[in-house]
Parts: structure tokens; sequence; C-alpha cells
């Protein structure tokens, strides 16, 4: 079995996880968040060892690169970095609800990936620019980065649902965590991506440095991921400073990741050095 | 900006705008939304393509508005220079508040706070006050760095006092000294450094390079000589490899040496020279196949371009000319072509055409030769992007303090716990409550399983 097709299965393994989460919200049934919980591990489990196994058949196929070169690859390490984190917060908070509202993202990211037709599966060998050790460390840290974002995300548009269902008590948004602790792990995550993304950055610069002898040029996906940064660091300054708290957080949150999405597909219709973010067919 | 009371010293109140937390959260967002702008915009591009883009009127406002170099016009540097006086202004104005938290020798602590406290939780035990005490004083001195005992307010027990984390609130000063690192060391690389490129031909050499930006020449300290260029393709006819053989000079002397290849440059007296792209120039040399009509021998002779070569069987010479990368023939495209001239002792000189893909071709002009070409080598220049940037050092400094800030900053807590333990009638009452300066529902957490732990020992 090769990995593209590992992945394609995995794309419905993510489907089936956030099904059974959302599932568990709407029939309140804690059994159907359980299988959300073993579907979301086997899809992690599932995507790691796509990564893995075409990892190794690039090296079958004498380029041996990590899996981190396209766009393809890169959203199939976006949702593995979605799920892995959501497991932790998972664990660590007790709350199965928030997949409902971060499962469906890795979903998306590697449907997209597996059913576009303009995004290519296949192993490329890398053009001279690639060839750097810093690609890893680049693109690990700014899909990590991204991944919490993406979780900052949905937490925010689930504080959005909360803050407007009120405390009826019917509502199945009742099950949902309390206000307080869904802006709190909101703050949590979106520091935790704003480390990730900052050494993201940090690390494509000093990449730039080896490479183009620029540390800085300017370029749009440079200049979108620090209106990125910029956004976050509003979010971060506005919390933590003037006592920001609740919907207008959220709101920065999610206008947050639209900035993420737009340095990561958007700034592809933008003339630049990053051109190779592109389908690559 | 902000709430100040309306201060007749202007000194003061220039202090009190740049030390407003909302003039970082405007300019953070100016920022954010102008350099939009930039994305959308090619910068530096050709003004002609501006205008046939943009037409007169809005070349002339984005020209007037520097946005076809925004994020080197003055408006954009100023913003940057607000930017950095607010960070400055607004450390100082605060890190006297948090120097006194982080270096006092004997921190109070208030015992009615951490009763308020949402966090509380609280658990009986059998055991008596002192006892309890002695059993938990080494986890709590295990688990936190400071950690004091006092008696309660109502004299029927004691506090236990403990904190952690406290240099965890200097995080966000680093991160802010690593902006301004950032920032300066940009300054410096602007200032003293230079960005250039230059085309140099296999075999030749050069001291003079093209600024990037600007219609400016530089020489350089040495001379670069590009010895050799490669370029390499994979299957699929996608790059794979471009690699230059550079030797740099001085005074005819050879300084350094080095193949360069993306990602590798060669550093030399702090200037850097990186592979940057290629160009072809035609042929280096060709290999030509001869053969004789009549005897249909055949000979393989190496002709260099405007050098002369006698031609087999004797009797006259040939010399490559000429070398057309699309040639026309009967309005046909007949590709890559080179043009050359035979001159027979005893006889007018003659042009030959010989088409690289179509080796019959000399055929048509039926001499005594057939001129074909079986290979040949191309020559190709090197595209080196030559940059000295002086301000790297600082720069990078700035990364390394930026990263490690910013994870202070975030995950280094500084975190105080109260454990009351107190005697009420046959029972002893343990409460745990905790203040921290991030992650509440973290310290939830963390006061949890400290009752946890507490339990156990009990």
């Amino acid at each position: 079995m090769t990995s593209s097709t590992i992945l394609s299965v995995i794309t419905f393994v993510y489907a089936a996880a956030a099904f059974f989460y959302i599932l568990s919200i709407v029939f309140k049934k804690e059994a159907a968040g359980k299988i959300g919980s073993i579907a979301a591990i086997t899809a992690a489990l599932g995507n790691l060892t796509g990564i893995i196994l075409r990892w190794i058949e690039s090296y079958r196929l004498g380029m041996g690169h990590a899996p981190l070169s396209n766009l393809y690859e890169s959203l199939v390490f976006f949702a593995f970095a979605i799920v892995v984190i959501y497991l932790v917060i998972e664990r660590k908070y007790k709350r199965r609800i928030i997949g409902a509202f971060v499962t469906p993202l890795a979903f998306a990211a590697m449907a997209y990936a597996s059913l576009n037709p303009n995004i290519s599966d296949q192993i490329r060998p890398l053009i001279p620019a690639l060839k750097s050790n810093w690609l890893i460390a680049h693109v690990i840290t700014c899909f990590i980065g991204y991944a919490a974002f993406a979780i900052g995300f949905g937490l925010s548009i689930m504080y959005l649902f909360k803050a407007r269902a009120g405390s009826n008590p019917d509502s199945v948004l009742n099950q949902l965590p309390r206000i307080e602790l869904i802006d709190e792990l909101t703050h949590q995550v979106v520091m935790f991506g704003f480390l990730f993304l900052s050494m993201g950055i940090i690390s494509g610069s000093v990449w730039a440095y080896s490479a183009w002898g620029r540390y800085w040029g300017w370029d749009p996906k440079e200049t979108w991921s620090l209106i990125t940064w910029f956004i976050y660091l509003i979010l971060l300054h506005c919390r933590l400073m003037a006592g920001w708290r609740g919907t207008r957080i959220a709101l920065i949150s999610i206008v947050g990741f639209l900035a993420v999405l737009f340095t990561y597909f958007g700034v592809n219709y933008l003339p630049g050095l990053h051109s190779y973010g592109v389908g690559g067919s | 900006m902000g709430k100040s009371k309306s201060t007749n010293d202007p000194f003061e109140g220039l202090w009190k705008f740049f030390a407003s937390i909302k003039l970082s959260v405007v300019l953070l967002l100016i920022l954010a939304v102008t350099s939009i702008f930039g994305t959308v915009i090619p910068q530096n591009a050709d003004p002609a393509e501006y205008l046939r883009a943009f037409g007169r009127f809005f070349y002339n406002l984005f020209h007037a508005l520097d946005l076809f170099d925004m994020y080197h016009s003055w408006w954009f540097q100023l913003l940057l220079f607000l930017l950095v006086v607010n960070i400055v202004v607004c450390s100082i104005e605060r890190l006297g508040a948090t120097w006194k938290i982080v270096f006092k020798q004997k921190p109070a602590f208030n015992p009615d706070r951490f009763r308020r406290l949402s966090n509380r939780k609280t658990f009986d035990s059998d055991q008596s006050v002192t006892e309890l005490q002695e059993r938990f004083a080494p986890l709590i001195a295990r688990k936190y760095r400071f950690h004091r005992i006092e008696n309660n307010a109502n004299g029927n027990g004691i506090c236990l006092f403990a904190e952690k984390g406290r240099w965890g609130r200097l995080g966000v000063y680093t991160v802010h000294l690593s902006v301004i690192l950032l920032l300066l060391g940009g300054i410096i690389g602007s200032r003293f450094g230079f960005d250039g490129y230059v085309n140099i031909p296999e075999g030749e050499a050069t001291d003079v390079i093209s600024l990037r930006n600007q219609n400016r020449r530089l020489k350089l300290p040495f001379t670069i000589r590009c010895d050799d260029f490669d370029v390499s393709y994979y299957d699929s006819g996608a790059p794979k490899e471009f690699r230059s053989s550079l030797t740099l000079l001085n005074n005819g002397k050879p300084v350094a040496q080095k193949d360069i290849i993306v990602n590798d440059p060669l550093r030399h007296a702090g200037i850097s020279i990186y592979q940057a792209s290629l160009g072809e120039m035609g042929p280096k040399a060709v290999t030509l196949k001869f053969t004789n009509r009549q005897s249909q021998m055949e000979y393989e002779r190496r002709a260099q371009p405007g050098k002369p070569i006698d031609l087999p069987e004797g009797g006259g010479r040939f010399i490559v000319e000429d070398f057309r990368h699309a040639d026309q023939f009967r309005s046909r495209n007949i590709g890559e072509t080179f043009i050359g001239t035979l001159t027979p002792t005893d006889g007018p000189a003659q042009r030959v055409r010989m088409p690289v893909q179509f080796p019959e071709f000399d055929q048509m002009r039926k001499g005594q030769w057939v001129i074909s070409v079986v290979d040949y080598e191309k020559r190709y220049y090197t595209g080196l992007q030559v940059a000295r940037d002086p301000g790297v050092g600082v720069v990078y400094t700035g990364f390394i303090i930026m990263i490690i800030g910013c994870y202070i900053t975030f995950f280094v807590p500084h975190q105080r716990v109260c454990i009351e333990i107190s005697r009420r009638d046959n029972q002893t009452q343990i409460a745990v409550a905790g203040t921290t300066s991030q992650n509440k529902v973290g310290m939830e957490n963390a006061v949890q399983l400290l009752v946890d732990k507490l339990k156990k020992l009990a």
C-alpha cells in the first residue's frame, strides 16, 4: 500500500471522528464522543504512518527528502498537527466536545489535499532552493503554529455559539465547557501558536539568509506571515494588558486564522518566492 | 491618549502618550493593514508596468504615497520608529514594578486574598496541624522555590506560602528587547551593508557588481572568478543543482576557493556570495562530423567558435562563426543552429548552416563535405548574489532572545499558592488556593493536583 492510499483512507477516518464528535453533542451521547476519540487517535496514527511511509518512498525513488516540500505534503502535516495538539488538549482538559469544532478542520485539510485535482500527491524531487536542512525546521514550526491557530479558531467559534446560547438549560450547547474555560483555552493555544509562528518566521528568515543573502525581503508570503503575527500580537496585548476577554478575543482569533489561511493559500496568487507552495503539478 | 489628567509638562504628556498600550495596539493594527498594500502591488517593478496596470492617475497617487517601495518609505519607517519608542517607554514604565516583584527578598503574602480565590479547595484530616505541616513541607519545598510558614490570623493554625516562576514576569521585557534588536540589526544592515548581483560567464572574472533597486554599481575589494559552472537536471527536466566553482582573487592571488550551490554560499571578508541564477551564453565548443561525399569517409573534429580548423583531408579551412538558438528555414523553426564558413584552397568561401537537430541538412549544399553537429558544450554564465550585512549578528541575537523570551512569557507563569492548615473542632481543615500571572485554568489544575498529593500525605 502506498502512502497516498493510506492518507486517502485516513481522510475518511477524520470524517468519522468529526461525525461522531458532532453526534455526541447533538444527541448528548457520551459513547459517540468516545468513538470520536478512538477515530481521532486512529487517524493521527494513520496520518503519521502515511508521512513516514512517504518519507521512505521518497528514498526508494532516489530523492530522499522529508515529506514537507509541497502543498499536498504540508496539508497532510497540517492535519496531523491539528489532531495531535487537539488530542493533547482533550487528555489534559477532559473535554471531548471541543473535538466537534476541531476535527472538521483536520478533515477539511485532508480532504482538500486528497480530493482537489489541482493538488498533486506525487513525490517530486526538490528544486535547488528547497535543498536545505532549514526546510524541515521551517515547515514543522510554521505548521504547528498554524495548527494551534486552527484550534484557536475552532474554540472561538465554539465560544460564539456558547455566548449566544446563554444559559438556556435545554440547549445542546449547554454541554459545551464553561465560557471562561473556552476563553482561557483559546488564549493558551494562541500563545502556543504564536511561539511556533515566531519560530517558523525566524527559521524561514535564517534559511532565506543562507539561500539568498537576505533574512527578510518583504515578499508577499513573508509579509503575510508578519501580518498574521501582528494580529495575534494584538490579541495577546488586548487580553493581557487591556483585559479583553470573550467575544472580542474570539473575533480577533477568527480574523487571525483567516490571515493564516491567506498566508497559506491566498499568497500563492500573489507574485513571490514561495511559489513552490502551489499545486506542484 | 489614556486618561491622563491635563498636565502642563509637555514631556510628561508625551511620555504618557507613548506609555499607552492603546498606542501599541493602534500601531500594530496600522502596520498590519498597510503591510497588505505591498503584497498586492508588486514592489520595485518597472514604472512602465505600473503605468500600464494602474493608469496615470493611480500611478501618480501610488507613487506619491511611496507604495511601489512602501516598506522603505518614510511613513512606514516612521510607524516602525513610533513602535520602537512605544515599546521602550512601555517597558520602562512597567519594569520598575515587575523588578520589585521579581527581586524582592521577602515577598509579602496576604492570606485573605487566597481565601477569596475561586480555585480554593478544602479537605479534612484527623492529623494535627503541626503533624501535617511537617508532612507537607518537604513536598512544597520540592515543587516551589520560595516558601514560608506563618501563623494564621485566627490563631488556630498556620499558612504555608510558596511560589515559583517569579522570573517569568521578565520574559515580556526580553521579547521587547528582541524586537528592538531586530530593527537595530535591520538599520545596521541597510546603512553599512549592500545587496547586489553580478553575472559572470564561465572562465571570466569581475570585481564590479550592480546594486539591487539602485541605479548604482559597486567595486568589490576582491575579484570573483567563475572557473566552472554546472547545471544538472532531474529526469523530469526540473533543475537539480546549480554549481559554480568560484575563486576569489586579491591582486591576482587566490584568497578563497569554493564550489557554491543554492543554500551554500561562499563567505569571505564579511561578504557572502550566493548562487542565485544562471543563463546560457551560447556554445563553448562544438564537435562536428565531416563526411566526404565521394568516399563516405567520416571525420570528427572539435571546434571552438571563432577559431578556424583545417579540413580533414587538407585542402581548406573551416570556421564556426555563429550560433542561433532558433534559426528559420523556409519560415520554419529549425532550432539551434551553428553557422560556419568553409574556405577551400581552390575556390570561393561557402556559408554552411548546421542545425543540431537535422544532421543531413548540409547535403543540400551539394559540396565535397557534408558537415553536421554531433554534440556541443553549452557555455553558461552564473548569476551571483553578492551581499554584505553587518547587522545579521544583531538580528540573530534578537531571534534567539525572542524565542526564549516568548517561551518564558507564555509558559513560565508566576504561581503563588497558600496552604492553610487550621484546627476546627476535632478536625483539621486544609485549604489550598493559588494565584498565577498566566493560565488560570492551568492554575486550577495545579491546585487540584496539589490537593491530590497532599491528601495522600494527610
